[in-house]
Order: structure tokens, then C-alpha cells, then sequence
């Protein structure tokens, strides 16, 4: 069965079946990247473009690596700020290298629903690898798989994300995503980073650290900026710290073991102490190599898909 | 000009009619009013179930022109404004030059002139501010001394409370409204669209209501203690629409428009991505509407203006942030007005006219349209069962930045009388 969509734009919406076959697809890949030669043929004579319109490296590493890794011909700039402030529109940008015969497109972006817009003009398969404050679904198929991997399902685990809720596409990913798997999703941030509505969404919302830790099973920490709207949003960094930081004392007080996660780059001592980040139970690092495996099967099914 | 208007529904609230009538038109003059006319050497229409009333007017329109052209300009927002059914605009100053200098009232004014000689009939509302920058205040006297009907920063509240409350005691000398784009800034910094689960679902920067509803609340003080008019432009929200209630039961002078898309849209249009989904007030929710509604049933809004903010294509052509704000409305106001408002019970034809025609111009102190004998024939006429689906392409409008593509309307205009100049849709 092949993929519902020829795009990947989010996980809002996507099926139970799709994310399964994205998953499973991914754990041939992952043995790929275990080989001495981590190079596979099966994207042989497509060409890529990494669009990314927002400062990354991990992401664009991580998709660069995949597209090489299935022997795609890859190109691909990096450049801040908005289309309209390089004083070329994001359609003609896209319509421009589209006009040089790319057959995926993939986009990061600083405005939500870019890609959105960017599959209506263009006719390549277009993959989001993160807009706005909307979803960043790779990162979350990644944390998925890497859950699974580590505790052998997602049904019935309780996953609680932590921080800036208001301003994560990856906390909307995940939340998608691991309801639609069985999962049940908790947030925790201070009121002013929670969005409005989110419980709408199935999730069950705390605002004191405390009172969700000793019931969950992963926590996917997220990274705090520290230049969001300085001392308006919350005060200081040390107090968010004292108050969300996850550190090896709080952990302590859970009965069980907790899985931890971060998206990156971390802060490290401010939302998760170093300890922490660099414990047995942390999947930091491995989440950044399953990434390459999950953009390799993401690529993969939307290239054979046509 | 020699018309003689066959059987048309003449509703009138200023003379208190609503009856079939013959009129005949000579020289841009009603000559003659009665149950069944006959004349010579005159071209006869039937209006048989049309209504005719009153000019519209929509008292928010931007026209661009002077700085814009490329969206719009004083002729082609003109033409769509009589095709929409308007006999008059009210000009927002957003403008480049902004309209806060007599000469700029003077350009506007010869351009509207000339355009379809003098068809419609444009009012400038001129910037409460020098450069609609909130610092100063613009030459208020010499504004509505050059013609000037009200004062507005539309597109940016004037957010200093100081500033404001000497705006509104100054133009008050001049019997001028302060026009209010209320929203408290800081809180609707960034945001493209209302704050609800729909911004977060889509991960858009949200506007809350609040942002209005906390600027008009300090609005209305500050006409209590002044003693000043004050009107709210495009409101949008259910609090905001209660506070004007209450203002107006105690008496003091506070209007408020409301524009169609606020009235037939919520903030789910937006999960399209659709740039023409954005404006400013953004669209609300279902219970936002229900309160528009029950605003303008009761009383509470005055007027339906559309708000019209021409963009060109491209520049609507962008990520949904960074597309401008605004939409244009001249071309649908009548037949969103007649399918949401009097097709589902909300408003009657007679109050409907009352929104577009009587209560703008007692707002703006223009004189009233009547329909009677010897009186200058400005006319709106409307087929109030006309079924048609909105195609943008065909606007007169230079900017088609609708989200009502597609949309099946009943209602719409036939055609405009005034000033000696006609026009059929």
C-alpha cells in the first residue's frame, strides 16, 4: 500500500496505516546505515532540492544524508529571513529550480503553512522538514520510531512534552502522531507557552512538573528559546529552570525509569540539566540517527509512490 | 436623462415607505412618484420585484489612490462600488501621501469628480494623526473644513490614551466621529489571524479578541468623559459588540459597523492557508458571529461597511504571514447581506437599507437621501432574489482578493442612479 498523500506536509490527518508503513519502512533503512557501505540505489536519477529558508544543521544534515544514502542527486541552499525580505517570492524561488526537473522538494520554513502553499504551486513531491510553529512531522515520525525502539511500542505509553508548547511544531507533530498510534499525550509548560485550545487536541495539560512525572513513561523535552519575547512570555531562565528543568533529582521520584528526548539543540542546565542529557535513559543521540533512517524511508515511499 | 421606473419596491426609512412605485427620472431629478406613471419620450425599465432604495453607502473603503495604484485606484474603486450598488464611498487615509493635508482631501476630491462623472459620490476620511504616525494630530479644522466627513489611523489604532482623548474633544468642535481600528497593539503584535484553537492548530501567531474588546472598553471611557462620537470600525468580536451595547444604553454617542465577512466566516476559512482569509480584524468565531448578528439586529451595529482593501494577486501570492492584510467587498456587501442577514432572518429589507443608506449618513451628519418628488434621484436599485455565484474575474475592482470565490449569493445589485449618471450592473 502505498502512502496516502503524494506530499508530506504534517501529521494532522495522516492514518494509523501510513505512519505504520513510514515506521516500519524505516527499520531496513536504519540496518543500512549499521553497513560498512551506507549507500543504497533506490533513488538513483531523482534529483532533490533542500529548501531551507530557516537556520538549521541537524535537519538539513539529517535529510542531506538520507538523500545521499538512497543515491539521489541532491542540491540545496540555506538562507534566513522571509522570501519577501530576499526580495524573491517563495513561488518563484520553488517555480525556478522546479523549472530545472527536481522531483521532491523538501522546506524548511519560518511561516506555518508554507509547504501548504508551496504544494498547491508546484507539482514536485514536497516534504516539510518544519514550518512555523505549525509541524516539523519528520522530527516526530524520528521520535516515534526511536520510542519504539527503545520500549517496543507507542499504544498505551503515556508521553508528556515539556516547555514552549505555543511556539513547537514539534509538540504538535508529536501530538498528532502519537495519538493517532494509541498513545496518550500530556504537555507541561507555564500557562503563557501553553496555546489556547490545545486540550482540544486530546491532550491533558500541567502547568507543575511534579505532578506528571511520576505518570509518564517518555518525556520529549523541548528546547526554550532564550530570546523569546525576553521576560514577557516568563521571567527569567533560572526560574524556568527551577521550575521545568528536568533534572536527576525530579526523575528520582518516579517509580520507574523515564525515557528522555529532546529534539536539539539543547540547552544544556536550563531545560534539561547535563546529567540528564547525557544519562542511560536519554535517546538523544540516538533520535538524531534515526532521523536519517526515517528521511530515508520518507523519501523512499514518496519516490516509489508515484 | 428621461427614465421612468416601472413597478419597482420603494423602500424608503426616511420618508417611511415601502410600496410599489413608478418614478420618473429627469435630469437627475425625481420629477414625478405615483402608483401607475405614464410618459412620453422616455425609456421605460421594469423593475417589477426590484427594490429601490436610497443610495448605499459604504463608509470604509480603501481606495488606495493616491500610493497604490496597483491595486486600486479613485476610478476603478468607483466603478466597483457602483456595480457593488454604492452611490458612495467613504476614502480611508492609508494612503501614500496619507490623507492628513487639505491637498491630498483637494486630489481626491478632483479625481472623484471626474471618474464616471461623478457617479459616486467619495468622501475622504482623513488620519486623526500627522502620517497616522499616533504622535501628533493632524489639522483637524482645515481637514473638515476642506470636506473631510471623519477621522481614523484605520489600519493602527491611536493606541496613546492621551492622544486619543484630545482627538476625539477636538474633532467633536467640528461635529467629526473618530473612526476606531481598536486593538490594543501589544497584544496583537505579530499575529496574522484570530488566537483560538484554530491558530493553534495551525500554528499561526493569534490576535485575541480581548485586543479589541480591552481598546474599545477604553474607547467608551474616554466618550464618557468627553462627551465626543466615536464609531467603531469592522468590529469583529462578541465583547466588543456587548460594550457598545451597553454604551449606547447609557446614552452616549458610540456607533459600530460591522463588514460581511465578519458576519458569514470564522477563523476555519483560514485552515485553507488562503491568503484572502486574512484581514485585519481577522475572522472570528461562531459565537463572534451569532453576536455580530444579534449586534446588528438590535441595533447595537448601525451600519454594514465592507471594509474593501484592494491587494494585487501577487502580492497576496505568499506565504499566508506574509501577505498583506484586507480583502475587497464593494462587489459582494449586497449579496452577502441578503443571503446571511435578510434570507435567514437576522435583518428585514427596510433595516438592511437602514444599514447601508440612513445610518452611515446620520453618523457622517450627511444630509439624508429621500425618495419624493423634486428630490435629486440617488438610487440604489437591487434584486432581491437574483441568484449568481462570485467570480472574481469579473470585478471591476482592480484587486480580486475575495475568500467568496465560488460562493452562491442571493441578492445583487442591478444598477446605481446619481448625480445625473447611471449605471446598470
Amino acid at each position: 500500500m502505498p502512502l496516502e498523500s503524494r506530499h508530506l506536509l504534517g501529521l494532522q490527518g495522516m492514518s494509523q496505516p501510513d505512519i505504520q508503513l513510514i515506521l516500519d519502512t524505516a527499520i531496513s533503512f536504519r540496518e543500512v546505515l549499521e553497513r560498512p557501505i551506507k549507500k543504497v540505489p533506490p533513488l538513483q536519477g531523482k534529483t532533490i532540492a533542500n529548501m531551507f529558508f530557516e537556520n538549521s544543521t541537524r535537519t538539513r544534515f539529517s535529510f542531506e544524508l538520507a538523500e545521499r544514502r538512497l543515491s539521489a542527486d541532491v542540491l540545496g541552499f540555506q538562507a534566513s529571513g522571509t522570501s519577501v525580505a530576499k526580495g524573491e517570492t517563495l513561488k518563484d524561488t520553488a517555480r525556478n529550480i522546479e523549472a530545472m526537473k527536481v522531483d521532491m522538494v523538501v522546506m524548511r520554513h519560518s511561516a506555518s503553512g508554507a509547504p501548504h502553499y508551496l504544494s498547491q504551486v508546484i507539482n514536485a513531491n514536497v516534504i516539510n522538514a518544519g514550518d512555523g510553529s505549525h509541524e516539523h512531522p519528520t522530527q516526530a515520525l524520528l521520535d516515534m520510531y526511536t520510542i519504539r525502539e527503545k520500549l517496543g511500542k507507542l499504544d498505551g505509553l503515556h508521553v508528556c512534552i515539556v516547555g514552549d508548547i505555543a511556539h513547537s511544531r514539534v509538540a504538535r507533530s508529536n501530538i498528532y502522531g502519537l495519538k493517532t498510534m494509541g498513545a496518550k499525550v500530556s504537555v507541561c509548560g507555564p500557562a503563557t507557552l501553553m496555546p489556547r485550545g490545545i486540550e482540544k487536541l486530546g491532550v491533558d495539560v500541567y502547568h507543575h512538573i511534579d505532578d506528571i512525572i511520576p505518570h509518564v513513561d517518555v518525556l520529549n523535552v523541548l528546547r526554550i528559546q532564550l530570546e523569546r519575547d525576553a521576560g514577557r512570555l516568563f521571567p527569567t531562565i533560572r526560574e524556568f529552570h527551577n521550575y521545568y528543568g528536568i533534572t536527576r533529582q525530579r526523575l528520582e521520584r518516579s517509580p520507574k525509569p523515564i525515557t528522555i528526548m529532546h529534539p536539539g539543540p539543547i540547552n544544556r542546565d536550563v531545560e534539561i540539566s547535563a546529567d540528564v542529557a547525557d544519562s542511560e535513559h536519554s535517546v538523544i543521540l540516538q533520535q538524531v540517527l534515526n532521523g536519517v533512517a526515517i528521511r530515508m524511508a520518507v523519501l523512499y515511499l514518496l519516490a516509489t509512490r508515484n | 436623462m428621461r427614465l421612468l421606473l416601472k413597478g419597482g419596491r420603494v423602500i424608503d426609512p426616511v420618508t417611511v415607505r415601502d410600496e410599489s412605485l413608478d418614478l420618473l427620472l429627469i435630469d437627475g431629478k425625481i420629477e414625478k412618484l405615483g402608483r401607475t406613471l405614464t410618459s412620453t419620450s422616455v425609456e421605460v425599465i421594469d423593475l417589477k420585484g426590484k427594490i429601490i432604495a436610497p443610495g448605499f453607502i459604504d463608509m470604509h473603503v480603501h481606495l488606495r489612490e493616491p500610493g497604490f495604484e496597483h491595486k486600486e485606484t479613485i476610478l476603478t474603486g468607483c466603478t466597483a462600488a457602483a456595480a457593488g450598488g454604492f452611490t458612495a464611498v467613504c476614502c480611508m487615509p492609508n494612503t501614500n501621501p496619507p490623507i492628513d493635508d487639505e491637498s491630498v482631501v483637494r486630489f481626491i476630491q478632483n479625481k472623484a469628480k471626474v471618474a464616471l462623472s461623478g457617479l459616486v459620490d467619495v468622501y475622504p476620511i482623513a488620519a486623526v494623526t500627522q502620517g497616522r504616525k499616533g504622535e501628533h494630530l493632524a489639522p483637524l479644522a482645515e481637514l473638515s473644513a476642506a470636506g473631510v466627513v471623519a477621522f481614523s489611523d484605520d489600519g493602527d489604532p491611536v493606541f496613546d490614551a492621551e492622544l486619543m482623548r484630545r482627538a476625539l474633544e477636538y474633532a467633536a468642535m467640528y461635529k467629526r466621529p473618530i473612526i476606531q481600528h481598536a486593538q490594543d497593539l501589544p497584544m496583537t503584535k505579530g499575529g496574522v489571524m484570530n488566537e483560538g484553537f484554530t491558530s493553534t492548530e495551525l500554528g499561526l501567531a493569534g490576535m485575541p479578541p480581548i485586543a479589541e474588546d480591552v481598546m474599545v472598553s477604553r474607547d467608551i471611557a474616554l466618550t464618557d468623559y468627553t462627551g465626543a462620537q466615536y464609531h467603531v470600525a469592522h468590529m469583529s468580536t462578541a465583547g466588543a459588540t456587548e460594550l457598545v451595547r451597553r454604551a449606547k444604553a447609557r446614552g452616549l454617542n458610540v456607533t459600530s459597523e460591522a463588514t460581511p465577512h465578519h458576519f458569514t466566516l470564522t477563523d476555519d476559512a483560514v485552515r485553507s492557508y488562503d491568503t484572502n482569509t486574512k484581514m485585519n480584524p481577522p475572522l472570528r468565531t461562531r459565537e463572534d458571529i451569532e453576536a455580530v448578528r444579534k449586534g446588528l439586529q438590535d441595533g447595537t451595529i448601525d451600519v454594514i461597511a465592507t471594509d474593501h482593501a484592494p491587494h494585487s494577486y501577487d502580492e497576496k501570492q505568499v506565504e499566508f504571514q506574509a501577505a498583506p492584510f484586507g480583502i475587497v467587498g464593494l462587489e459582494t456587501a449586497i449579496g452577502l447581506s441578503v443571503t446571511e442577514l435578510v434570507q435567514k432572518g437576522v435583518l428585514s429589507f427596510y433595516q438592511l437599507v437602514e444599514k447601508f443608506s440612513v445610518n452611515p449618513r446620520r453618523i457622517l451628519h450627511l444630509p439624508q437621501i429621500q425618495i419624493e418628488e423634486g428630490e435629486p434621484a440617488n438610487l440604489t436599485i437591487f434584486d432581491p432574489l437574483a441568484e449568481w455565484t462570485v467570480d472574481p474575474s469579473t470585478f471591476k475592482s482592480k484587486s480580486k482578493n475575495t475568500p467568496f470565490s465560488g460562493f452562491r449569493l442571493t441578492g445583487r445589485s442591478v444598477g446605481v442612479i446619481n448625480n445625473g449618471q447611471v449605471y446598470w450592473s
